[in-house]
C-alpha cells in the first residue's frame, strides 16, 4: 500500500508541475503584454511599463518561469494587486470558508443519492426508477446560479423558510451558521444529485446482474442480505470516484452560488480579483483548487482500492 | 436487424441474413431515428431546442415588444400585457427571454464542437498509439481535468479580455481533455480487437487504422460527447454570463439577465431573474435529454 | 402432444426434478418470444441427466428456470417445474429463496465471475452454511471441511485468498464446494468446465462425478461439448428450437440416435480418429430458427433432409425406441437414408517442399519487472500443403508462437525464421507485401476480427488490394472469385458482419485470408467459437481450400478431434516448450511423451473410448516461475526422481519424424504406456510433486 501511496504522490507532483506551466501559460505567455491587459488600452504606456517592471512581467519568459516554479514549491504566489497582500494566506483562509459550504453540500447530497441510485436499480424500468433517473438527468443540467435563484424566491422569499444570504451574524451559534448555509448548499447539492445517483444506479445494475450476485441468491440469501453482503461494496466503487471528480467542480459551481448569496468563500474572493484583474491572486487560487482535485481524487483511489482488494493487489506488486 | 433477447446468462440467437438490398448505412440511420423517436424524453429534448432555435432566428419578428429599446415602466409585475413582466429598464421580459437564446446558441455549440474535435483526436492518438506518447499526453490531460473550469475561464477572460471568442476557446479547450478521456478508452478497447491485428497483417499504415478502420466504430461514443458537450457549453457559458465575464450587455442573454437583476430578487422582484433562468434550464435539459437518449439508444 | 402422453416416466417414483410441459417466453419489446416449447423430462435421485443442443436451444434457459431464476423478461407461460414433488412455478419470492437455500444449488460457466471479487474465499463458503442457521463456529469448520471435499489440498491457505488468486480450476471447486453446502436435491451445472484447461476439466469433471455419488442429488448438466456430458451423463435429452426432440441413455443415445438431429449432430463431430483425407465431415444445411419463429409441427423440418408433407403439418409424435429412450419424429424408419458423406481417395497429403522453418525462437514478455518466457528456443518446420496442428493448454505459447511467426511479436534476440531460405524481418511492419502476402491469420473470434463498420465486400476488397495490388474491376473479379470458394454468396457480401450468422462470418474472415492466395495460414482456434454443425462446414472447407491451393496451415486448437481431423503432424507445447512433435498418427497411436498423454487422457470423448486415464494434480505453473529440469516435472506421474527437476531434457528424434523432450527412453515409454492401456490403470501425480503443484494453484494472481 505504501508503494501505492508513493507512486500515487508522485504522479500528483507531475500533474502540479503541468498544472502550474498550464496557469503560467495562460497567464504569460497568451497576452502578449501583461500590463497592457491589466491597465485596457487606454492607460499611458508609462503606466503600464511600471506595472510590468513591478510584476516582473518585463523579464525574459524562462526566468519569469522558474520563477513561478520557484513560487509554487515555497507556495508563494505573490502579492495581491488590490491589497498588497501576499495572496496565499488569502487563499487558504477563502478556501476553508468555502469548504464549509462544499462540505455541507456534500454531506446533504451523498447520502440521498446514493439512496435513491440504489432504489432505482433496485426498481429498474419500472416508475421509480425512470422518476429517479429523470430527475437526476434534469436537476443536473441547471446550473447552481440558476437553482439558487429558484430557491431564493421560493423558499427564502415566497415561503419565507430560510435566509437568504449565506453568512450569519458572527456571534451565531453553529446550528444558525448551518441554517444560513443550508440554501446554498442545496443549490449545489442538487447539481450533484444526478451525478452520484445515476453513477450509483449504474454501478448497482451492473452488480445485480453479476454471476455471484446469483451465487449469493442461490444461496439464499434475501435480497437485502445480498445487497449489504455482496452488491454494496462492489456496486459503490465508481461511485466514489464520481465523487471525488465533483468534489473539484463544487469549486467551480460555489463561485455562482457565493454571488447569488453573498457569501464571502473562495468564489467572492475569486470573483473579486477578476474584476480587479488581480492575476497573482486568481492565479493562487487556480493552482490550490487544483490541488484541493488533486487531493480528492488521491483519497478517492485510496477508498476504492480498500473496497476493491484486486486494485490493491495489483498496485502492490 | 437482429433483436436481442434475453440479458445473459443465455445465449444470444442466432443472426441470420436479412433480404434488404438498400444501403446499409442508411438503412442504420432510419432505424436509428424510428428508435429515438419513440422515446419521450428524446422528443420533449427536440421541441424545446426547436423552439429556442425558432425564436433566435425569428427574433424581434415574433417577439410582442421591442425586447432592446421598449419601455413600459420598470419592474412591473406579470399581468396580461407583459406575461413575464418588465425588468428594471422597463423592457418586456417576455421578448428578451425570446431573444436570448441567440448568443448561447451559438456560442455553446462552436465550443462544444471545438472541444470534441480536439478532444477526439487527442484521444484518437493517445489510444492507438498508447507507450509514451500516451504517457506523456495522459498527464496533461490529467492536469486540464484538475482545472477548475470556471476559474480558469475567469483567469483567462481577465487575462485576454472578455469576448465571445475568448469564451468559445477556453470552454472548448477545457472541454478537450475530457473528451479525450471518454475517446481514449473507445479506442484502446477497439484497438484490442483482431480486426485490427488483420490490418496490420496486411500492410495498413497506422493512420489508415486509425482513421478508416478505428475511428468509424468509435463514432457512436463520440457523438454522444458532442451533445453531452452541448448542454456543458450552455451551462458554463450562462454561469459565465451570470459572472459578468461572459458575453456583455447589452446582450439580452439569460445567464446575464438573471445577473444583472437576482439583487432585486430580495425585493420580491422575481419575474426578471426567474424566466431567463428557467429558459436556462429548460434549454440544458432538453440537450441532456437528447444526449440520454442517444446513448441509450447506442448502447442497446 | 401433451405432456401427460409423454413416456419414459416412471409413474410412482417420486423425480427429484420433474419438468412438466413448460412453456416459457422472452418479453422482447412487448411481445413475447417462445424460447421453450413444451419441455418435459425428469431427473431422479442419484441420477444425472444431460441437456444438448446448439445454442439457442434454450438448454441454459431450461436451467435456469430449474432454479426460478429468469432474466428479467423471461415469462412462464405454461407447464410446471417439480423438484420433490413442489411445483416451484407457483412459489413465492420467499418460498423461492427457501427453495434455493435448501434444495438446490447452481455452478456456472465462469468460476471467476461466480465468486465476490471484494471478499475472501472463506468467508464465502461460510456464509453457504450460516444461512442454513449454523453457527460461525461450526459454519467456519464445515466450509474447511467443504473446501477440503472438493479436494482443495489446503483449505486455510485458500480461504485467506481473494478469488482473483485463484486458478480457474480452483474457483470452480469453490463454486462447488459452496453449491454443495446445503446438501441439495438438486444440482444444476451450466457448462462447469468450459474454459478451463484440458486436464483441469478432467479433474473437475472426475470430482463432480464423485461427489454426485456420493450426495445423491439429482444433477442437470448443460454442456455444448458431447463429450463432457457423455462422461458425465447417465441421461440425455436433445434440444432443438426450445423442444426436447430425443432423449434416452447416453450411450444409447449416442451409439443409436434415433432423431435426424441427434445424428447430425454427433455426425459433425470429428469423433473416432477420422482425418480430412478420408471423408468429409457431415453438415447440418441452414440455420437454428430465430427465436419466437412459430413452429406449429416439427421443430427441425427446415432442416430436415426426411422433411415431408406429414412433417409440415403433423406435429410428430413421442416414439418409444425401448430401453427407455424415445424420439419425436414420423420417419424413424428412414433414417437409414441418412448417408455420410463418401469417403474421398487420393487425399494424403504428400510431403511438399519445405517452406517455413524456424530454429531457437525465444519470446519473452517483461511484465512489471519480471521476465516472463512466453517461448523458449522453439524449433519447427512447415511443408507446402501440411497441417501443422499446435496443442497445448493455457500459457503454453501457441498463440505467441503463431503471433511471433506473423510478425505480430518480435522474437528475441537469437531466433531464425525464414521463409524458402530467406530470413523473415523480425516485425510484420518491416516485411515486403510479398512476405505479408505469404503469411495471414483466421482468428478465433469473428465479431472482433471482422471490421463491424465494414460490409463484407470493403473487407475483401481492401484485402485483396492491399496484398495483391490489384486495382478496380480486377479486384472486383478476385472478391467475387473468394466469396465463390468460400461459399458466399452476393447478397452476403453487401451485409455488415452482424447480420451474418457465425458461420458466415468465419467463412469471411478465412476468404480475406486467403485473398492474396497465402502460402501459409495461421488458424487460431478457427472453429471453438462455432456451434458444431457449422464447425463442420469450417473444417470441409478448409481441407478443400488447402487441397486445391497447397496452403499450409498452423493450426492452433484447444479441441483434438478438431486436430486430429485436420494435422498431418501435431506440436505439443506445455509452458513455451515444445514436448513433443510427429504426424498425426505418431502422436495420437503413441508411444507419447507423459504430457500428450496425460492430455489425450484429459478429452472427454464421445465415444467412451476406453484409454487409460491419468489425472493431473495441480494446475498448470505460471510461466514466470517454471519449475527447474523438465518442467513438466511436478506434474508428470512417470517422473524420475533426481533427475527430471534437474535436467531439462533435449528435444530428440526417438522415431523417424517423431520427436519428443523426454528423459524415460522411447521404448520404455511404449512399453509403459501398453501396459496402462492394457490393465486400464488409472495414474496421478506422485504425492510429493502433488504438494508442490497444487501450490502452484494458488498464489497464481489471475
Amino acid at each position: 500500500m505504501a508503494r501505492f501511496i508513493a507512486r500515487r504522490l508522485l504522479l500528483a507532483l507531475v500533474t502540479l508541475w503541468l498544472l502550474a506551466t498550464i496557469v503560467f501559460i495562460i497567464t504569460n505567455v497568451l497576452p502578449n503584454d501583461v500590463g497592457r491587459t491589466i491597465l485596457g488600452p487606454f492607460a499611458p504606456q508609462e503606466t503600464v511599463d511600471a506595472l510590468n517592471e513591478r510584476l516582473g512581467t518585463n523579464r525574459p519568459i524562462l526566468i519569469r518561469y522558474v520563477d513561478s516554479l520557484r513560487g509554487l514549491v515555497t507556495l508563494d504566489f505573490g502579492d495581491s494587486f488590490v491589497s498588497g497582500k501576499e495572496v496565499f494566506p488569502q487563499v487558504i483562509g477563502a478556501v476553508g470558508r468555502s469548504a464549509k459550504l462544499a462540505g455541507l453540500a456534500l454531506l446533504i447530497t451523498i447520502p440521498i443519492s446514493i439512496a435513491a441510485g440504489l432504489y432505482a436499480a433496485r426498481r429498474r424500468d419500472r416508475p421509480a426508477d425512470r422518476a429517479i433517473v429523470l430527475l437526476g438527468v434534469t436537476l443536473s443540467s441547471i446550473p447552481e446560479f440558476v437553482t439558487g435563484t429558484i430557491l431564493v424566491v421560493v423558499v427564502g422569499v415566497q415561503l419565507g423558510w430560510l435566509p437568504v444570504l449565506a453568512t450569519a451574524p458572527a456571534t451565531a451559534d453553529v446550528l444558525t451558521q448551518i441554517r444560513f448555509l443550508l440554501m446554498p448548499a442545496l443549490a449545489m447539492a442538487i447539481v450533484y444529485f444526478g451525478y452520484i445517483a445515476r453513477m450509483t444506479r449504474a454501478g448497482t445494475i451492473e452488480v445485480l446482474q453479476a454471476d455471484y450476485t446469483r451465487t449469493a441468491l442461490m444461496k439464499g440469501l434475501t435480497i437485502g442480505q445480498t445487497m449489504r453482503r455482496h452488491v454494496l461494496r462492489n456496486a459503490l466503487v465508481p461511485t466514489v470516484a464520481v465523487i471525488a471528480v465533483q468534489v473539484g467542480y463544487l469549486f467551480g459551481g460555489i463561485i455562482a452560488v457565493e454571488k447569488i448569496f453573498n457569501y464571502n468563500g473562495m468564489g467572492s474572493t475569486m470573483l473579486f480579483a477578476a474584476q480587479h484583474k488581480d492575476l497573482p491572486m486568481l492565479t493562487a487560487g487556480v493552482i490550490v483548487i487544483g490541488i484541493v482535485y488533486m487531493v480528492a481524487t488521491l483519497i478517492a483511489d485510496l477508498i476504492m482500492a480498500w473496497m476493491n482488494p484486486r486494485i490493491r493487489l495489483e498496485a502492490e506488486r | 436487424m437482429v433483436e436481442s433477447i434475453a440479458p445473459s446468462p443465455l445465449p444470444a440467437p442466432v443472426a441470420t441474413p436479412t433480404t434488404s438490398t438498400i444501403s446499409e448505412r442508411a438503412r442504420a440511420r432510419r432505424e436509428l431515428i424510428r428508435v429515438l423517436v419513440r422515446r419521450p424524453s428524446f422528443l420533449i429534448g427536440i421541441a424545446v431546442i426547436v423552439v429556442w432555435v425558432v425564436c433566435a432566428i425569428l427574433g424581434e419578428r415574433i417577439t410582442p415588444y421591442d425586447p432592446f429599446n421598449g419601455f413600459f415602466g420598470g419592474h412591473k409585475p406579470p399581468s396580461t400585457a407583459h406575461l413575464f413582466g418588465t425588468d428594471r429598464l422597463g423592457r418586456d421580459v417576455l421578448s428578451r427571454v425570446m431573444v436570448g437564446s441567440r448568443d448561447v446558441l451559438i456560442v455553446a455549440p462552436l465550443a462544444a464542437i471545438l472541444g470534441v474535435t480536439v478532444g477526439s483526436f487527442l484521444g484518437l492518438v493517445m489510444g492507438y498509439y498508447r507507450g509514451f506518447v500516451d504517457d506523456v499526453l495522459s498527464r496533461i490531460v490529467e492536469a486540464f481535468l484538475a482545472l477548475p473550469v470556471i476559474l480558469v475561464a475567469l483567469l483567462t477572460l481577465v487575462v485576454l479580455g472578455s469576448s465571445s471568442v475568448v469564451v468559445v476557446f477556453v470552454v472548448g479547450i477545457l472541454f478537450a481533455p475530457i473528451v479525450a478521456r471518454t475517446v481514449r478508452s473507445a479506442v484502446l478497447s477497439e484497438r484490442q480487437l483482431d480486426y485490427v491485428t488483420a490490418a496490420k497483417l496486411r500492410g495498413e499504415s497506422g493512420l489508415f487504422i486509425l482513421s478508416r478502420e478505428i475511428f468509424p466504430n468509435v463514432l457512436g461514443p463520440t457523438v454522444v460527447e458532442l451533445t453531452v458537450r452541448f448542454g456543458y457549453a450552455i451551462f458554463t457559458v450562462a454561469t459565465l454570463s451570470f459572472l459578468g465575464v461572459g458575453l456583455q450587455p447589452p446582450s439580452p442573454d439569460w445567464g446575464l439577465s438573471v445577473s444583472q437583476e437576482y439583487a432585486n430578487m430580495v425585493a420580491g422582484v422575481w419575474w426578471p431573474t426567474l424566466f431567463p433562468a428557467l429558459a436556462i434550464a429548460s434549454t440544458v435539459v432538453a440537450v441532456n435529454l437528447i444526449a440520454d437518449s442517444l446513448q441509450s439508444v447506442l448502447n442497446e | 402432444m401433451n405432456a401427460a402422453a409423454v413416456p419414459s416416466v416412471a409413474t410412482g417414483t417420486k423425480a427429484a426434478l420433474r419438468v412438466e410441459d413448460l412453456s416459457l417466453s422472452y418479453i422482447v419489446r412487448g411481445i413475447p418470444r417462445p424460447v421453450l416449447r413444451g419441455v418435459t423430462f425428469e431427473v431422479k435421485a442419484g441420477e444425472s441427466y444431460g441437456l444438448v443442443g446448439e445454442s439457442g436451444c434454450g438448454k441454459s434457459t431450461t436451467a435456469y428456470a430449474a432454479v426460478r431464476y429468469l432474466p428479467r423478461n423471461g415469462v412462464i407461460t405454461g407447464g410446471r417445474i417439480l423438484v420433490d414433488g413442489d411445483d416451484i412455478t407457483k412459489m413465492n419470492d420467499e418460498q423461492v429463496r427457501l427453495f434455493r437455500m435448501r434444495h438446490a444449488s447452481m455452478v456456472y460457466q465462469d468460476p471467476g465471475a461466480a465468486l465476490n471479487p471484494t471478499t475472501k474465499v472463506g468467508p464465502q463458503v461460510v456464509e453457504a452454511f450460516t444461512i442454513l442457521g449454523q453457527g460461525k463456529r461450526q459454519a467456519e469448520e464445515n466450509a474447511l471441511k467443504a473446501l477440503r471435499r472438493v479436494q482443495i489440498a489446503d483449505p486455510e491457505r485458500v480461504a485467506q485468498r481473494y478469488p482473483h488468486q485463484l486458478s480457474g480450476g480452483m474457483q470452480q471447486r469453490v463454486v462447488i464446494a459452496i453449491a454443495l453446502a446445503s446438501d441439495p436435491k438438486l444440482l444444476v451445472l451450466d457448462e462447469p468446465t468450459t474454459g478451463l484447461d484440458a486436464t483441469v476439466e478432467a479433474s473437475v469433471l472426475d470430482l463432480v462425478r464423485n461427489l454426485q455419488a456420493e450426495t445423491n442429488a439429482a444433477v442437470l448438466l448443460i454442456a455444448h461439448n458431447l463429450g463432457v456430458i457423455r462422461t458425465l451423463c447417465d441421461r440425455v435429452g436433445v434440444m432443438y428450437a426450445g423442444k426436447i426432440v430425443e432423449e434416452g441413455d447416453a450411450a444409447t443415445v449416442f451409439e443409436n440416435p434415433q432423431h435426424p438431429y441427434t445424428l447430425g449432430l454427433l455426425r459433425s463431430l470429428p469423433r473416432r480418429g477420422i482425418r480430412k483425407s478420408q471423408r468429409p465431415l457431415s453438415t447440418i444445411p441452414g440455420n437454428l430458427p430465430q427465436i419466437g419463429t412459430p413452429l406449429p409441427t416439427c421443430v427441425y423440418v427446415d432442416r430436415c433432409p426426411l422433411a415431408d408433407e406429414l412433417c409440415r403439418t403433423v406435429e410428430p409424435p413421442v416414439v418409444e425406441v425401448g430401453g427407455g429412450q424415445w424420439t419425436r419424429c414420423h420417419h424413424r424408419d428412414r433414417l437409414g437414408q441418412l448417408a455420410e458423406p463418401p469417403p474421398v481417395g487420393g487425399r494424403e497429403a504428400t510431403l511438399g517442399e519445405l517452406n517455413l522453418t524456424l530454429s531457437n525462437v525465444s519470446k519473452t514478455f517483461h511484465q512489471s519487472g519480471h521476465d516472463v518466457p512466453a517461448l523458449v528456443k522453439v524449433s519447427l518446420d512447415l511443408h507446402d500443403g501440411e497441417t501443422l496442428g499446435l496443442v497445448g493448454e493455457s500459457g503454453s505459447g501457441k498463440s505467441t508462437l503463431a503471433k511471433t511467426i506473423l510478425g505480430i511479436e518480435s522474437p528475441d534476440a537469437g531466433a531464425d525464421i525464414e521463409l524458402d531460405e530467406r530470413a523473415l524481418a523480425a516485425k510484420a511492419a518491416s516485411r515486403p507485401t510479398a512476405d505479408k502476402r505469404s503469411m495471414q491469420m483466421v482468428f478465433q473470434n469473428p465479431d472482433s476480427a471482422l471490421n463491424r463498420g465494414w460490409t463484407g465486400r470493403q473487407i475483401l476488397a481492401r484485402s485483396v488490394h492491399k496484398l495483391t495490388g490489384l486495382r478496380g474491376r480486377a479486384v472486383n473479379e478476385r472478391v467475387d472469385q473468394l466469396a465463390a470458394d468460400l461459399r458466399l454468396t452476393q447478397r452476403h457480401l453487401d451485409l455488415k458482419p452482424r447480420q451474418l450468422s457465425g458461420g458466415l462470418k468465419q467463412r469471411l474472415a478465412i476468404a480475406r485470408a486467403f485473398a492474396g492466395d497465402p502460402r501459409i495460414v495461421v488458424a487460431d482456434e478457427p472453429t471453438s467459437a462455432l456451434d458444431v454443425s457449422v464447425q463442420a462446414a469450417i473444417l470441409n472447407l478448409l481441407s478443400e481450400l488447402q487441397l486445391r491451393s497447397k496452403t499450409s496451415y498452423l493450426l492452433i486448437s484447444h479441441d483434438l478431434g478438431v486436430v486430429r481431423y485436420l494435422a498431418d503432424r501435431i506440436a505439443v507445447m506445455y509452458l513455451g516448450r515444445i514436448m513433443e512433435v510427429g504426424s498425426s498418427e505418431s502422436v495420437f497411436n503413441g508411444p507419447n511423451h507423459p504430457y500428450t498423454e496425460a492430455l489425450l487422457s484429459a478429452v472427454p470423448n464421445v465415444d467412451a473410448e476406453d484409454r487409460h486415464r491419468i489425472l493431473l494434480s495441480g494446475e498448470i505453473p505460471s510461466p514466470a516461475n517454471p519449475p527447474t529440469g523438465c518442467v513438466f516435472n511436478t506434474r508428470c506421474p512417470r517422473v524420475i526422481r533426481g533427475l527430471c527437476e534437474v535436467v531439462e531434457p533435449p528435444l530428440v528424434e526417438v522415431e523417424p519424424g517423431h520427436l519428443m523432450s523426454c528423459h524415460i527412453p522411447v521404448d520404455e515409454l511404449r512399453r509403459l504406456q501398453a501396459k496402462a492401456e492394457r490393465e486400464d490403470l488409472v495414474l496421478t501425480t506422485p504425492p510429493e510433486s502433488a504438494a508442490a503443484a497444487a501450490a502452484q494453484g494458488v498464489d497464481e494472481l489471475a
